[in-house]
């Protein structure tokens, strides 16, 4: 028996004749099942006791949040409220909507042709558009941020705002451009063209035929965006730090931790609230979400 | 070759069913510019006024010395030598990033790799353990961050109160510079679910015969891993390493965030604090550009760093589109 189970059978059709080894196979395979899942469920509470703990201690009085311990004595669901009425915090929770929105709506409209015409346009230099492109998506931010803040800072007076992060969005960004050509690539070209032999346009085609079959790709796009502008810090941390009514939520956060210096409880409690919309739209959205994932590391 | 001459020698038909006869070659092929102009224009204004001119401006301030309210004065290489040679910080820094860039990286696609291959495993509950395993990576960086400073919180936090009841004198992480950057690297891992992802996808890809013709030959798990499944994934592979490696240079927001709030200094995020807590363990070159451009307005300095990070990124960029890793395809 334990001969069977160390050395794994040389053929496979001997199992089936022979009960023993039957037996030994199931027994295996049973005990491949107990060790896979008892992996999972210790994988499983490295990623879900964090959110446990943070959320235990967000319930907790100010006295307790102070000691080591772990369950809240009495719930103070009333922390939440005291998130919401620190000043500044619906403001912040404004700002971020504002910036994710039109970040996402500008990018979306801007990125669309782009895309199109890399993927599906033959053109002398479409190589080198495309290296560039794959150029700016991977550069550090702060490779450009000085001179930029420069510009928008003496010449446009925009600092202490969050234009200077939303305007260039309606110029293209480079990596929404690199994954929704990517997509629209598995387009089959028979569409473009019969579309164009019905007597459309190009533009036509991309706002009839191709945007439409293009929907999961799009819409991929545009929740990696939305999240690109919701957890942003850098941009709004250049640009808007000296103006706390244009802060965002994930840069405000910080300040929590500042004004209630002592009380993990209350900045606890904040940053599930940062957290929380995220979350949401990702159990609303989850499929077009792992699509996009899933496109980045598509071949293409 | 024979069976197609008749046709070439013959009428130049138009290949292009589309093609009107009235016009003429020339103008086709202009309209056709002008048309694949106007769809790229967005990101053609885009990428030179966002891009092209804030890349030769920090060239051009490289040169010169500027606080940002007098006038710009030339100096010639005076940056350039104070960054490279005299700047106190810049090693431990560059140090840091490198520090991060191996480290971070190997051990996100090894754990990556490692939650895929058991995702792909598991028999009973895989919608609910994928969702779990994954959740992690949405969490916004600051709110990410900010949490696990709070769970591994010197004496009073979660993590050293569940290591103490082991037996185990936990050390003070955030607060500590041997520590400070493993608990950022712990932080990375919690949110590996992009990376999770991405090798599912793949391992879910490997031909299902190879497995079996692999078990006709009564191969182990290890040699099944090491002669099917990583030939096939060994591009997933090299594009997580890449982008990973692209990803950490840019490392800002969680090593600044986490320093600022380890650093217990209770003033708002408006306010001057040194990046780099605990004793410059955290610091990374794009938090020093951050410093010297914005808290010191040596705007010189900051812009010979930017291009410094700038070759760096470069670099690895053009490894990148050199070895393909699957970005751009070969018929492109």
């Amino acid at each position: 028996m334990a001969t069977t189970t160390l050395n794994p059978p040389r053929t496979v059709r001997a199992p089936a004749s022979g009960g023993r080894d039957a037996g030994a196979h199931r027994r295996r395979r049973f005990l491949q099942w107990v060790a896979v899942h008892a992996l999972a469920i210790a994988a499983a509470l490295f990623f879900v006791l964090p959110f446990v703990f943070v959320f235990l201690t967000s319930v907790m009085s100010d006295q307790q949040a102070l000691t080591s311990d772990l369950w809240p004595r009495s719930w103070h669901w009333s922390n939440y409220s005291t998130v919401f009425h620190t000043p500044g915090f619906l403001t912040w929770w404004k700002n971020s909507l504002m910036y994710a929105v039109l970040g996402t709506v500008f990018t979306v409209v801007s990125s669309t042709p782009v895309a199109y015409a890399l993927a599906k346009f033959r053109f002398k230099g479409r190589r080198t558009a495309m290296i560039l492109v794959i150029s700016t998506m991977m550069l550090p931010p702060q490779v450009i941020v000085i001179p930029m803040y420069l510009v928008w800072a003496q010449q446009f007076h925009l600092s202490g705002s969050l234009w200077p992060l939303i305007i260039p969005m309606a110029f293209g960004d480079a990596y929404s451009i690199f994954l929704l050509r990517q997509f629209l690539l598995t387009i089959p070209n028979e569409y473009i063209e019969s579309a164009k032999v019905d007597g459309c346009g190009e533009l036509r085609t991309l706002l009839r035929v191709v945007v439409p079959m293009a929907k999961p790709g799009i819409a991929a796009v545009a929740l990696f965006q939305f999240f690109y502008c919701w957890n942003d810090y850098f941009g709004p941390q250049i640009y808007a730090s000296q103006n706390p009514g244009a802060w965002t939520l994930s840069y405000g956060l910080e300040s929590f931790k500042s004004a209630h210096s002592v009380n993990w409880n209350i900045t606890m409690a904040a940053t599930l609230l940062v957290m929380a919309p995220v979350i949401l739209v990702f159990f609303f959205a989850q499929k077009a979400f792992v699509e996009g994932v899933t496109l980045t590391g598509v071949k293409g | 070759m024979a069976l197609s001459l008749p046709s070439s020698a013959g009428t130049s038909a138009p290949k292009d069913p589309a093609a009107r006869p009235d016009m003429s070659l020339r103008r086709k092929r202009t309209r056709h510019r002008w048309k694949v102009l106007a769809f790229l224009s967005p990101w053609l204004i885009g990428f030179s006024v966002f891009f092209g001119y804030p890349l030769i401006a920090t060239v051009y301030f490289s040169f010169m010395h500027y606080n940002q309210i007098k006038s710009p004065t030339f100096v010639g290489l005076k940056n350039w030598k104070y960054v490279l040679e005299q700047m106190p910080l810049f090693g431990p820094a560059l140090w840091n990033t490198i520090w991060l860039v191996v480290v971070m990286v190997a051990l996100r696609v090894v754990f990556g790799l490692g939650i895929g291959l058991l995702v792909t495993k598991i028999k009973t509950g895989v919608g609910f353990f994928r969702t779990a395993f994954y959740l992690p990576y949405l969490a916004p960086p600051v709110a990410a961050t900010v949490a696990f400073v709070f769970l591994l919180n010197p004496s009073t936090g979660p993590v050293d109160q569940v290591l103490g009841w082991l037996g185990i004198h936990g050390p003070t992480w955030f607060n500590d510079p041997h520590w400070a950057k493993p608990s950022l690297v712990l932080l990375s891992l919690w949110g590996i679910g992009d990376l999770m992802v991405i090798f599912m996808a793949s391992l879910l890809d490997v031909p299902k015969e190879q497995y079996e013709a692999a078990d006709l030959d009564g191969a182990g798990a290890w040699t099944k891993f090491r002669f099917v499944t990583w030939p096939s994934i060994t591009p997933i592979v090299l594009f997580a390493v890449v982008t990973g490696v692209v990803q950490t240079m840019q490392y800002y927001t969680q090593a600044l965030v986490a320093g600022k709030i380890a650093s217990g200094v209770s003033i708002g995020p408006g306010s001057v604090v040194q990046p780099g807590y605990p004793d410059h363990s955290t610091l990374t070159v794009p938090q020093l550009v951050y410093q010297l451009g914005f808290q010191n307005f040596n705007t010189g300095a900051a812009c010979v760093l930017s291009l410094v990070l700038f070759v760096i990124a470069m670099a690895v960029t053009l490894l990148l589109m050199r070895k393909g890793a699957g970005l751009i395809p070969a018929e492109d």
